[in-house]
Protein backbone atom coordinates (compact mmCIF):
# COMPACT_ATOMS: atom_id res chain seq x y z
CA UNK A 1 0.00 0.00 0.00
CA UNK A 2 2.72 2.76 0.88
CA UNK A 3 4.82 1.85 -1.92
CA UNK A 4 3.44 3.69 -4.78
CA UNK A 5 2.84 6.56 -2.48
CA UNK A 6 6.04 8.24 -2.43
CA UNK A 7 6.73 7.85 -6.26
CA UNK A 8 3.28 9.51 -6.82
CA UNK A 9 4.32 12.56 -5.00
CA UNK A 10 7.93 12.44 -6.92
CA UNK A 11 6.29 11.93 -10.49
CA UNK A 12 4.48 15.52 -9.31
CA UNK A 13 7.48 16.96 -8.10
CA UNK A 14 9.20 16.28 -10.93
CA UNK A 15 6.45 17.02 -13.62
CA UNK A 16 5.05 20.03 -12.06
CA UNK A 17 7.59 22.74 -13.92
CA UNK A 18 6.90 21.34 -17.31
CA UNK A 19 3.32 20.45 -17.18
CA UNK A 20 0.14 20.77 -15.54
CA UNK A 21 -0.01 18.13 -12.78
CA UNK A 22 -3.32 16.65 -13.71
CA UNK A 23 -2.32 15.22 -17.06
CA UNK A 24 0.66 13.20 -15.57
CA UNK A 25 -1.07 11.90 -12.52
CA UNK A 26 -4.28 10.64 -14.46
CA UNK A 27 -2.17 9.20 -16.94
CA UNK A 28 -0.48 6.91 -15.16
CA UNK A 29 -1.19 7.39 -11.04
CA UNK A 30 0.43 3.69 -9.85
CA UNK A 31 3.80 4.18 -11.92
CA UNK A 32 6.54 3.91 -10.28
CA UNK A 33 9.62 4.59 -12.32
CA UNK A 34 10.10 8.45 -12.42
CA UNK A 35 13.24 8.17 -14.94
CA UNK A 36 10.80 6.25 -17.45
CA UNK A 37 7.94 8.97 -16.93
CA UNK A 38 10.61 11.79 -17.27
CA UNK A 39 11.27 10.37 -20.85
CA UNK A 40 7.73 9.21 -21.43
CA UNK A 41 6.72 13.39 -20.76
CA UNK A 42 9.95 14.68 -22.89
CA UNK A 43 8.96 12.60 -25.75
CA UNK A 44 4.97 14.27 -25.52
CA UNK A 45 6.35 17.79 -25.68
CA UNK A 46 7.99 16.61 -29.36
CA UNK A 47 4.34 15.50 -30.33
CA UNK A 48 1.95 18.34 -30.34
CA UNK A 49 -1.22 15.74 -31.49
CA UNK A 50 -0.63 13.89 -28.59
CA UNK A 51 -1.00 17.06 -26.57
CA UNK A 52 -4.07 18.29 -28.16
CA UNK A 53 -5.96 14.87 -27.87
CA UNK A 54 -5.03 14.54 -24.18
CA UNK A 55 -6.40 18.15 -24.05
CA UNK A 56 -9.25 16.92 -25.31
CA UNK A 57 -9.60 14.42 -23.28
CA UNK A 58 -9.45 17.52 -20.50
CA UNK A 59 -12.27 19.16 -21.80
CA UNK A 60 -14.09 16.14 -22.11
CA UNK A 61 -13.97 13.67 -18.92
CA UNK A 62 -17.41 12.50 -19.58
CA UNK A 63 -18.12 10.00 -22.66
CA UNK A 64 -20.97 8.00 -23.35
CA UNK A 65 -23.23 10.42 -24.91
CA UNK A 66 -25.32 9.98 -27.93
CA UNK A 67 -22.05 11.33 -30.18
CA UNK A 68 -19.85 8.48 -29.39
CA UNK A 69 -21.74 6.16 -30.93
CA UNK A 70 -21.31 6.07 -34.62
CA UNK A 71 -24.39 6.82 -36.81
CA UNK A 72 -26.78 3.33 -35.94
CA UNK A 73 -24.43 2.26 -33.56
CA UNK A 74 -22.81 -0.43 -35.90
CA UNK A 75 -19.73 0.56 -37.96
CA UNK A 76 -19.30 1.81 -41.56
CA UNK A 77 -17.59 -1.84 -41.95
CA UNK A 78 -20.31 -4.23 -40.78
CA UNK A 79 -22.90 -2.21 -42.32
CA UNK A 80 -21.16 -2.06 -45.96
CA UNK A 81 -21.33 -6.69 -45.27
CA UNK A 82 -24.79 -6.48 -44.11
CA UNK A 83 -26.16 -4.35 -46.53
CA UNK A 84 -24.06 -6.47 -49.24
CA UNK A 85 -26.00 -9.17 -47.91
CA UNK A 86 -29.25 -7.92 -47.82
CA UNK A 87 -29.28 -6.94 -51.60
CA UNK A 88 -28.37 -11.03 -52.41
CA UNK A 89 -31.18 -11.13 -50.35
CA UNK A 90 -33.15 -9.01 -52.55
CA UNK A 91 -31.69 -10.94 -55.53
CA UNK A 92 -32.45 -14.39 -54.41
CA UNK A 93 -36.17 -13.88 -52.71
CA UNK A 94 -36.73 -16.76 -49.73
CA UNK A 95 -32.57 -17.98 -49.65
CA UNK A 96 -30.75 -17.56 -46.72
CA UNK A 97 -27.81 -15.18 -47.05
CA UNK A 98 -25.07 -15.69 -44.13
CA UNK A 99 -23.59 -12.76 -42.52
CA UNK A 100 -21.32 -12.08 -40.15
CA UNK A 101 -23.23 -11.35 -37.45
CA UNK A 102 -22.19 -8.95 -34.63
CA UNK A 103 -22.48 -9.04 -30.85
CA UNK A 104 -24.79 -6.70 -30.06
CA UNK A 105 -25.14 -4.92 -26.49
CA UNK A 106 -28.27 -7.16 -26.03
CA UNK A 107 -28.79 -10.84 -25.71
CA UNK A 108 -29.23 -13.23 -28.34
CA UNK A 109 -33.24 -14.00 -28.60
CA UNK A 110 -33.98 -10.12 -28.41
CA UNK A 111 -34.33 -9.73 -31.78
CA UNK A 112 -30.09 -8.93 -32.87
CA UNK A 113 -30.36 -9.59 -35.88
CA UNK A 114 -33.81 -7.18 -36.75
CA UNK A 115 -32.00 -4.68 -35.06
CA UNK A 116 -28.79 -5.11 -37.09
CA UNK A 117 -30.24 -5.38 -40.81
CA UNK A 118 -32.96 -1.85 -39.14
CA UNK A 119 -29.12 -0.50 -38.41
CA UNK A 120 -27.95 -1.05 -41.84
CA UNK A 121 -31.18 0.62 -43.26
CA UNK A 122 -31.63 3.28 -41.30
CA UNK A 123 -31.41 6.84 -42.35
CA UNK A 124 -31.67 10.16 -39.76
CA UNK A 125 -34.93 10.82 -42.16
CA UNK A 126 -36.30 7.50 -40.98
CA UNK A 127 -39.12 7.30 -38.83
CA UNK A 128 -39.17 4.11 -36.56
CA UNK A 129 -41.88 1.72 -35.16
CA UNK A 130 -40.98 -1.84 -33.33
CA UNK A 131 -43.24 -3.58 -32.14
CA UNK A 132 -43.52 -6.98 -30.40
CA UNK A 133 -46.20 -9.18 -31.40
CA UNK A 134 -48.03 -6.49 -32.66
CA UNK A 135 -47.31 -4.14 -28.88
CA UNK A 136 -45.68 -1.18 -28.91
CA UNK A 137 -45.39 -0.95 -25.27
CA UNK A 138 -43.66 -4.54 -24.18
CA UNK A 139 -40.18 -4.77 -22.88
CA UNK A 140 -37.91 -5.71 -26.44
CA UNK A 141 -39.91 -3.10 -27.93
CA UNK A 142 -39.88 -0.04 -25.88
CA UNK A 143 -35.58 -1.35 -24.91
CA UNK A 144 -35.33 -1.54 -29.61
CA UNK A 145 -36.68 1.64 -29.94
CA UNK A 146 -34.82 3.42 -27.19
CA UNK A 147 -31.51 2.10 -28.78
CA UNK A 148 -32.25 3.89 -32.14
CA UNK A 149 -33.64 7.03 -30.40
CA UNK A 150 -30.14 7.22 -28.60
CA UNK A 151 -27.65 5.81 -31.34
CA UNK A 152 -29.53 6.84 -34.33
CA UNK A 153 -31.36 9.91 -33.30
CA UNK A 154 -34.28 8.93 -35.57
CA UNK A 155 -38.08 9.97 -35.01
CA UNK A 156 -40.01 7.00 -33.38
CA UNK A 157 -43.36 6.78 -33.37
CA UNK A 158 -46.46 3.88 -32.77
CA UNK A 159 -48.33 4.72 -35.63
CA UNK A 160 -48.06 1.74 -38.40
CA UNK A 161 -48.82 4.52 -41.34
CA UNK A 162 -46.61 7.11 -39.94
CA UNK A 163 -43.25 4.34 -40.02
CA UNK A 164 -41.00 3.99 -42.74
CA UNK A 165 -38.97 1.27 -41.29
CA UNK A 166 -40.90 -1.03 -38.89
CA UNK A 167 -39.28 -3.69 -36.96
CA UNK A 168 -41.15 -6.39 -35.72
CA UNK A 169 -41.52 -9.89 -33.52
CA UNK A 170 -43.69 -12.03 -34.21
CA UNK A 171 -46.79 -10.30 -36.42
CA UNK A 172 -47.35 -8.31 -39.56
CA UNK A 173 -49.48 -4.94 -38.32
CA UNK A 174 -53.09 -5.14 -38.88
CA UNK A 175 -53.21 -2.00 -41.32
CA UNK A 176 -51.71 -2.62 -44.40
CA UNK A 177 -48.38 -1.72 -45.46
CA UNK A 178 -47.32 0.82 -48.12
CA UNK A 179 -44.55 1.46 -51.03
CA UNK A 180 -42.05 3.14 -49.18
CA UNK A 181 -42.25 0.90 -45.88
CA UNK A 182 -39.73 -1.79 -44.77
CA UNK A 183 -40.60 -3.98 -42.60
CA UNK A 184 -37.71 -5.85 -40.89
CA UNK A 185 -38.86 -9.14 -38.90
CA UNK A 186 -36.68 -10.77 -35.63
CA UNK A 187 -36.29 -14.60 -36.35
CA UNK A 188 -35.20 -16.96 -33.94
CA UNK A 189 -34.47 -19.91 -36.44
CA UNK A 190 -34.29 -18.88 -40.03
CA UNK A 191 -34.04 -22.68 -41.43
CA UNK A 192 -37.67 -23.68 -41.75
CA UNK A 193 -36.31 -27.43 -42.13
CA UNK A 194 -34.02 -27.52 -39.10
CA UNK A 195 -36.70 -29.28 -36.68
CA UNK A 196 -36.43 -32.21 -39.74
CA UNK A 197 -32.55 -31.52 -40.31
CA UNK A 198 -30.36 -30.69 -37.61
CA UNK A 199 -27.11 -30.61 -40.18
CA UNK A 200 -26.45 -27.42 -41.79
CA UNK A 201 -24.86 -29.69 -45.05
CA UNK A 202 -28.25 -31.20 -45.51
CA UNK A 203 -30.65 -28.59 -45.04
CA UNK A 204 -28.05 -26.77 -47.46
CA UNK A 205 -28.40 -29.66 -50.02
CA UNK A 206 -32.28 -29.86 -49.53
CA UNK A 207 -32.60 -26.28 -50.31
CA UNK A 208 -30.09 -26.92 -53.42
CA UNK A 209 -32.23 -29.96 -54.71
CA UNK A 210 -35.28 -28.22 -54.17
CA UNK A 211 -35.99 -31.38 -51.97
CA UNK A 212 -39.21 -29.86 -50.14
CA UNK A 213 -40.70 -33.47 -49.16
CA UNK A 214 -39.87 -33.78 -45.91
CA UNK A 215 -41.76 -30.57 -44.93
CA UNK A 216 -45.06 -31.85 -46.78
CA UNK A 217 -44.55 -35.09 -44.41
CA UNK A 218 -44.75 -32.90 -41.46
CA UNK A 219 -47.61 -31.09 -42.33
CA UNK A 220 -48.85 -34.85 -43.63
CA UNK A 221 -48.63 -36.00 -39.95
CA UNK A 222 -50.26 -33.29 -38.52
CA UNK A 223 -53.15 -33.65 -40.81
CA UNK A 224 -52.58 -37.81 -39.69
CA UNK A 225 -52.42 -36.76 -35.79
CA UNK A 226 -54.78 -33.98 -35.22
CA UNK A 227 -57.16 -34.20 -38.00
CA UNK A 228 -56.11 -30.77 -39.15
CA UNK A 229 -52.80 -28.91 -39.87
CA UNK A 230 -52.12 -28.02 -36.47
CA UNK A 231 -48.81 -25.56 -37.46
CA UNK A 232 -50.35 -22.31 -36.03
CA UNK A 233 -47.17 -20.30 -36.96
CA UNK A 234 -44.13 -20.17 -37.89
CA UNK A 235 -46.21 -22.12 -40.79
CA UNK A 236 -43.87 -22.31 -44.19
CA UNK A 237 -44.02 -20.55 -47.14
CA UNK A 238 -43.39 -21.31 -50.16
CA UNK A 239 -41.51 -18.47 -52.33
CA UNK A 240 -42.34 -17.61 -56.20
CA UNK A 241 -42.09 -21.34 -56.71
CA UNK A 242 -38.69 -21.68 -55.58
CA UNK A 243 -37.47 -21.70 -51.87
CA UNK A 244 -39.57 -22.65 -48.93
CA UNK A 245 -38.94 -20.12 -46.37
CA UNK A 246 -39.86 -19.62 -42.60
CA UNK A 247 -41.46 -16.46 -42.09
CA UNK A 248 -40.13 -16.09 -38.44
CA UNK A 249 -43.18 -17.12 -35.33
CA UNK A 250 -45.56 -15.03 -37.12
CA UNK A 251 -49.25 -16.21 -36.51
CA UNK A 252 -50.59 -18.17 -39.71
CA UNK A 253 -53.19 -15.64 -39.78
CA UNK A 254 -50.44 -13.15 -41.06
CA UNK A 255 -48.91 -15.57 -43.89
CA UNK A 256 -51.79 -13.77 -46.54
CA UNK A 257 -50.05 -10.30 -46.10
CA UNK A 258 -46.52 -11.66 -46.52
CA UNK A 259 -47.79 -12.25 -50.66
CA UNK A 260 -47.75 -9.49 -52.89
CA UNK A 261 -47.27 -6.57 -50.16
CA UNK A 262 -46.38 -3.68 -51.44
CA UNK A 263 -43.49 -2.94 -48.57
CA UNK A 264 -39.93 -4.22 -48.88
CA UNK A 265 -39.62 -7.20 -46.28
CA UNK A 266 -36.22 -8.15 -44.64
CA UNK A 267 -35.44 -11.27 -41.82
CA UNK A 268 -32.51 -10.80 -40.06
CA UNK A 269 -31.66 -13.82 -37.79
CA UNK A 270 -28.23 -13.05 -35.43
CA UNK A 271 -27.52 -15.95 -33.30
CA UNK A 272 -28.16 -18.30 -36.64
CA UNK A 273 -26.29 -15.74 -38.87
CA UNK A 274 -28.59 -14.90 -41.83
CA UNK A 275 -30.35 -12.68 -43.48
CA UNK A 276 -33.49 -13.40 -45.98
CA UNK A 277 -36.01 -11.20 -47.43
CA UNK A 278 -38.78 -10.37 -50.35
CA UNK A 279 -38.84 -8.15 -52.54
CA UNK A 280 -42.51 -5.90 -52.43
CA UNK A 281 -45.18 -7.93 -54.70
CA UNK A 282 -43.19 -11.30 -54.04
CA UNK A 283 -45.97 -14.14 -54.85
CA UNK A 284 -46.02 -16.16 -51.29
CA UNK A 285 -47.77 -19.33 -50.79
CA UNK A 286 -48.41 -21.25 -47.70
CA UNK A 287 -47.89 -25.03 -48.01
CA UNK A 288 -50.96 -27.44 -48.03
CA UNK A 289 -52.73 -29.93 -49.52
CA UNK A 290 -55.74 -29.89 -52.14
CA UNK A 291 -57.84 -31.78 -49.73
CA UNK A 292 -56.13 -29.97 -46.47
CA UNK A 293 -56.23 -26.14 -47.51
CA UNK A 294 -54.39 -23.52 -46.01
CA UNK A 295 -56.45 -21.71 -43.45
CA UNK A 296 -55.03 -18.08 -41.77
CA UNK A 297 -57.48 -18.92 -38.60
CA UNK A 298 -57.66 -16.70 -35.22
CA UNK A 299 -59.77 -17.08 -31.92
CA UNK A 300 -63.36 -16.95 -33.13
CA UNK A 301 -64.43 -13.27 -31.07
CA UNK A 302 -64.17 -10.00 -31.35
CA UNK A 303 -62.05 -7.85 -29.43
CA UNK A 304 -63.07 -6.64 -26.42
CA UNK A 305 -61.93 -3.43 -26.51
CA UNK A 306 -62.40 -2.39 -29.88
CA UNK A 307 -64.80 -4.77 -31.52
CA UNK A 308 -62.76 -5.55 -34.38
CA UNK A 309 -63.53 -8.83 -35.75
CA UNK A 310 -60.98 -8.99 -38.49
CA UNK A 311 -57.51 -8.56 -36.50
CA UNK A 312 -55.30 -11.88 -34.56
CA UNK A 313 -56.33 -11.76 -30.74
CA UNK A 314 -54.38 -12.32 -27.91
CA UNK A 315 -56.45 -13.86 -24.94
CA UNK A 316 -56.03 -12.49 -21.62
CA UNK A 317 -56.92 -14.24 -18.05
CA UNK A 318 -58.21 -11.12 -15.96
CA UNK A 319 -59.55 -13.44 -12.23
CA UNK A 320 -58.98 -16.67 -11.10
CA UNK A 321 -62.40 -17.59 -11.86
CA UNK A 322 -62.21 -18.53 -15.31
CA UNK A 323 -62.93 -14.79 -17.04
CA UNK A 324 -61.42 -14.13 -19.97
CA UNK A 325 -60.71 -11.59 -22.27
CA UNK A 326 -60.05 -11.07 -26.11
CA UNK A 327 -57.88 -8.09 -27.26
CA UNK A 328 -56.11 -7.01 -30.34
CA UNK A 329 -52.43 -8.10 -30.49
CA UNK A 330 -51.96 -4.96 -32.49
CA UNK A 331 -52.06 -1.84 -30.03
CA UNK A 332 -51.87 0.44 -32.28
CA UNK A 333 -54.67 -0.84 -34.28
CA UNK A 334 -56.73 -0.95 -31.37
CA UNK A 335 -55.79 2.18 -30.27
CA UNK A 336 -56.69 3.92 -33.11
CA UNK A 337 -59.91 2.10 -33.88
CA UNK A 338 -61.36 3.22 -30.25
CA UNK A 339 -60.13 6.57 -30.98
CA UNK A 340 -62.72 6.56 -34.16
CA UNK A 341 -65.18 5.25 -31.48
CA UNK A 342 -65.25 1.67 -31.92
CA UNK A 343 -66.08 0.01 -28.68
CA UNK A 344 -66.13 -3.97 -27.76
CA UNK A 345 -67.49 -5.59 -24.39
CA UNK A 346 -65.30 -4.66 -21.86
CA UNK A 347 -64.01 -1.20 -23.66
CA UNK A 348 -64.62 1.87 -21.86
CA UNK A 349 -64.70 4.99 -23.71
CA UNK A 350 -61.26 6.62 -24.13
CA UNK A 351 -62.86 9.78 -22.97
CA UNK A 352 -63.40 8.32 -19.46
CA UNK A 353 -60.32 6.69 -19.43
CA UNK A 354 -58.41 9.90 -19.76
CA UNK A 355 -59.95 11.74 -16.86
CA UNK B 1 -1.25 8.52 -56.83
CA UNK B 2 -1.96 11.82 -57.53
CA UNK B 3 -3.95 14.62 -55.08
CA UNK B 4 -6.99 14.18 -57.40
CA UNK B 5 -7.73 10.42 -55.68
CA UNK B 6 -7.91 11.68 -52.54
CA UNK B 7 -11.05 13.72 -53.45
CA UNK B 8 -14.72 13.10 -54.19
CA UNK B 9 -15.46 10.74 -51.21
CA UNK B 10 -18.20 11.00 -49.04
CA UNK B 11 -18.27 14.05 -46.49
CA UNK B 12 -20.31 12.52 -43.30
CA UNK B 13 -20.15 8.63 -44.59
CA UNK B 14 -22.05 6.90 -42.08
CA UNK B 15 -25.12 9.26 -43.28
CA UNK B 16 -24.18 9.44 -47.16
CA UNK B 17 -23.36 5.89 -47.44
CA UNK B 18 -27.50 5.06 -45.73
CA UNK B 19 -28.86 7.39 -47.89
CA UNK B 20 -27.15 5.84 -50.96
CA UNK B 21 -27.88 2.42 -49.68
CA UNK B 22 -31.80 3.02 -48.99
CA UNK B 23 -31.81 4.18 -52.76
CA UNK B 24 -29.83 1.13 -53.94
CA UNK B 25 -32.15 -0.51 -52.14
CA UNK B 26 -35.43 0.66 -53.84
CA UNK B 27 -33.68 0.08 -56.70
CA UNK B 28 -32.75 -3.40 -57.19
CA UNK B 29 -36.59 -4.26 -54.90
CA UNK B 30 -38.36 -2.40 -57.26
CA UNK B 31 -36.56 -3.30 -60.57
CA UNK B 32 -37.95 -0.62 -63.23
CA UNK B 33 -37.73 1.98 -61.08
CA UNK B 34 -34.82 4.98 -61.42
CA UNK B 35 -33.80 6.36 -58.05
CA UNK B 36 -30.95 9.50 -57.41
CA UNK B 37 -27.32 8.77 -55.99
CA UNK B 38 -25.57 11.42 -55.20
CA UNK B 39 -22.20 12.34 -52.50
CA UNK B 40 -19.14 11.09 -55.00
CA UNK B 41 -17.39 12.69 -57.87
CA UNK B 42 -15.42 10.07 -59.06
CA UNK B 43 -12.70 10.34 -61.81
CA UNK B 44 -14.41 10.55 -65.31
CA UNK B 45 -15.76 8.29 -67.26
CA UNK B 46 -17.07 6.88 -63.92
CA UNK B 47 -20.77 8.50 -63.10
CA UNK B 48 -21.59 9.90 -59.79
CA UNK B 49 -24.52 6.80 -58.91
CA UNK B 50 -21.21 4.19 -60.04
CA UNK B 51 -18.78 6.07 -57.20
CA UNK B 52 -21.44 5.99 -55.15
CA UNK B 53 -22.42 2.64 -55.23
CA UNK B 54 -18.93 1.79 -54.93
CA UNK B 55 -18.36 3.86 -51.78
CA UNK B 56 -21.13 2.38 -50.22
CA UNK B 57 -20.87 -1.33 -50.76
CA UNK B 58 -17.17 -1.67 -51.72
CA UNK B 59 -14.28 -2.24 -49.13
CA UNK B 60 -10.73 -4.39 -48.49
CA UNK B 61 -13.16 -7.68 -48.49
CA UNK B 62 -14.66 -7.12 -51.87
CA UNK B 63 -12.65 -7.80 -55.47
CA UNK B 64 -13.36 -5.49 -57.54
CA UNK B 65 -13.24 -5.48 -61.64
CA UNK B 66 -12.87 -2.13 -63.92
CA UNK B 67 -13.74 -2.64 -67.58
CA UNK B 68 -12.39 -1.05 -70.46
CA UNK B 69 -12.12 2.75 -69.72
CA UNK B 70 -13.14 1.83 -66.51
CA UNK B 71 -9.48 0.52 -66.32
CA UNK B 72 -7.84 4.14 -65.73
CA UNK B 73 -4.76 4.62 -63.43
CA UNK B 74 -6.95 7.77 -61.94
CA UNK B 75 -9.96 5.63 -61.49
CA UNK B 76 -7.66 2.60 -59.82
CA UNK B 77 -6.42 5.27 -57.49
CA UNK B 78 -9.80 6.52 -56.56
CA UNK B 79 -11.13 2.86 -55.65
CA UNK B 80 -8.10 1.86 -53.98
CA UNK B 81 -7.81 5.31 -51.49
CA UNK B 82 -11.75 5.43 -50.71
CA UNK B 83 -12.22 1.42 -50.52
CA UNK B 84 -9.03 -0.21 -50.66
CA UNK B 85 -10.89 -2.64 -52.94
CA UNK B 86 -8.37 -5.80 -54.20
CA UNK B 87 -8.56 -5.01 -57.59
CA UNK B 88 -8.88 -8.14 -60.11
CA UNK B 89 -9.86 -10.10 -63.01
CA UNK B 90 -13.57 -10.39 -64.23
CA UNK B 91 -13.55 -14.21 -63.17
CA UNK B 92 -12.56 -13.09 -59.65
CA UNK B 93 -14.62 -9.93 -59.34
CA UNK B 94 -17.83 -9.32 -56.53
CA UNK B 95 -18.52 -5.88 -58.09
CA UNK B 96 -17.41 -5.40 -61.66
CA UNK B 97 -17.86 -1.46 -63.47
CA UNK B 98 -17.95 -1.05 -67.07
CA UNK B 99 -20.29 0.10 -69.81
CA UNK B 100 -22.19 -3.27 -71.10
CA UNK B 101 -20.20 -3.62 -73.81
CA UNK B 102 -16.84 -3.51 -72.03
CA UNK B 103 -18.15 -6.76 -69.80
CA UNK B 104 -18.29 -8.86 -72.63
CA UNK B 105 -19.01 -11.98 -72.44
CA UNK B 106 -20.53 -11.67 -69.19
CA UNK B 107 -20.58 -15.64 -69.01
CA UNK B 108 -16.90 -14.49 -67.18
CA UNK B 109 -18.95 -13.22 -63.83
CA UNK B 110 -19.33 -15.26 -60.63
CA UNK B 111 -23.12 -16.54 -60.76
CA UNK B 112 -22.61 -18.14 -57.42
CA UNK B 113 -23.13 -21.70 -56.14
CA UNK B 114 -26.48 -24.33 -55.78
CA UNK B 115 -25.60 -24.40 -52.73
CA UNK B 116 -24.68 -20.84 -51.90
CA UNK B 117 -26.07 -18.59 -54.76
CA UNK B 118 -25.18 -15.43 -52.87
CA UNK B 119 -21.54 -16.03 -53.81
CA UNK B 120 -22.19 -14.19 -57.40
CA UNK B 121 -20.79 -10.77 -58.90
CA UNK B 122 -22.95 -7.48 -58.97
CA UNK B 123 -22.16 -6.08 -61.96
CA UNK B 124 -22.58 -1.90 -62.21
CA UNK B 125 -23.40 -1.29 -65.64
CA UNK B 126 -22.61 2.71 -67.07
CA UNK B 127 -25.46 3.98 -69.56
CA UNK B 128 -24.88 6.53 -71.38
CA UNK B 129 -29.05 7.45 -70.35
CA UNK B 130 -31.48 5.45 -68.30
CA UNK B 131 -35.24 5.92 -68.99
CA UNK B 132 -37.97 3.59 -67.20
CA UNK B 133 -40.02 3.89 -70.31
CA UNK B 134 -39.38 6.18 -72.84
CA UNK B 135 -41.89 8.37 -74.55
CA UNK B 136 -43.36 4.95 -76.38
CA UNK B 137 -42.44 2.45 -73.93
CA UNK B 138 -40.09 0.93 -75.92
CA UNK B 139 -37.96 -1.16 -73.34
CA UNK B 140 -38.41 -4.56 -72.46
CA UNK B 141 -41.21 -5.66 -70.51
CA UNK B 142 -39.94 -6.93 -67.28
CA UNK B 143 -41.51 -9.31 -64.61
CA UNK B 144 -40.86 -10.80 -61.40
CA UNK B 145 -40.43 -10.04 -57.55
CA UNK B 146 -40.45 -5.76 -57.03
CA UNK B 147 -42.90 -5.32 -59.79
CA UNK B 148 -46.49 -4.85 -59.62
CA UNK B 149 -47.88 -6.21 -63.45
CA UNK B 150 -45.11 -5.25 -65.31
CA UNK B 151 -42.23 -2.37 -65.60
CA UNK B 152 -40.02 -1.64 -68.61
CA UNK B 153 -36.61 -0.63 -68.84
CA UNK B 154 -34.40 0.41 -71.24
CA UNK B 155 -31.25 -2.24 -71.47
CA UNK B 156 -28.17 -2.55 -73.12
CA UNK B 157 -30.00 -6.23 -74.80
CA UNK B 158 -32.29 -8.50 -73.85
CA UNK B 159 -30.76 -12.33 -74.36
CA UNK B 160 -27.80 -11.97 -71.67
CA UNK B 161 -30.63 -11.32 -69.39
CA UNK B 162 -33.33 -13.96 -70.31
CA UNK B 163 -30.55 -16.30 -70.03
CA UNK B 164 -29.24 -14.98 -66.42
CA UNK B 165 -32.77 -15.45 -65.95
CA UNK B 166 -32.79 -19.07 -66.57
CA UNK B 167 -29.45 -19.70 -64.45
CA UNK B 168 -31.88 -18.79 -61.09
CA UNK B 169 -31.11 -19.17 -58.38
CA UNK B 170 -27.93 -18.67 -59.77
CA UNK B 171 -26.92 -15.58 -61.95
CA UNK B 172 -25.22 -12.10 -61.62
CA UNK B 173 -27.13 -9.16 -60.63
CA UNK B 174 -27.33 -5.17 -62.42
CA UNK B 175 -27.12 -1.96 -61.37
CA UNK B 176 -27.42 0.38 -63.89
CA UNK B 177 -26.02 3.98 -64.04
CA UNK B 178 -26.33 6.95 -65.59
CA UNK B 179 -25.19 10.35 -64.16
CA UNK B 180 -26.49 10.20 -60.37
CA UNK B 181 -29.63 7.84 -61.64
CA UNK B 182 -29.69 4.06 -60.20
CA UNK B 183 -32.27 0.98 -61.48
CA UNK B 184 -31.41 -2.06 -60.78
CA UNK B 185 -32.25 -5.53 -62.09
CA UNK B 186 -31.80 -8.28 -60.34
CA UNK B 187 -31.49 -12.16 -61.23
CA UNK B 188 -35.17 -12.79 -60.20
CA UNK B 189 -36.41 -10.83 -62.99
CA UNK B 190 -38.19 -12.13 -66.04
CA UNK B 191 -37.19 -9.64 -69.09
CA UNK B 192 -39.21 -10.24 -72.68
CA UNK B 193 -37.72 -8.48 -75.42
CA UNK B 194 -41.29 -6.03 -77.09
Amino acid sequence: MTAPLPALAAVDSVAQPDHGRDERAGFHPEQPDVQHDRSREDHAKDQPVEKVVMALHAAHPEKGSMTDYNFAYLDEQTKRMIRRAILKGIAIPGYQVPFASREMPMPYGWGTGGVQVTAACLTPDDTLKVIDQGADDTTNAVSIRKFFQRTAGVAVTEATTEATIIQTRHRIPETALTKGQILVYQVPIPEPLRFLEPRETETRKMHELEEYGLMHVKLYEDIARHGTIATSYDYPVKVEGRYVMDPSPIPKFDNPKLSDNPAIQLFGAGREQRIYALPPHTHVVSLDFDDHPFVASKAAHDCDLCAAQDSYLDEVITDDQGSRMFVCSDTDFCRSRREAGHLGRLGTPLSEVEQ
Amino acid sequence: MTPEALLGGFIDAPVQSAHAFRAGLEALARPGTLHSLTGATPPAPMSVAAGVLILTLCDGTTPVHLAGHHDSDAIRDWVTFHVGAPLVTAEKAMFAIGTWAAMQPVGRFAIGQPDYPDRSATLIVEMPTLAPSGPHLSGPRLSGPGIKGEARLALPETAAFVRNRALFPLGFDCFFTAGSLVAGLPRSTNVEAN
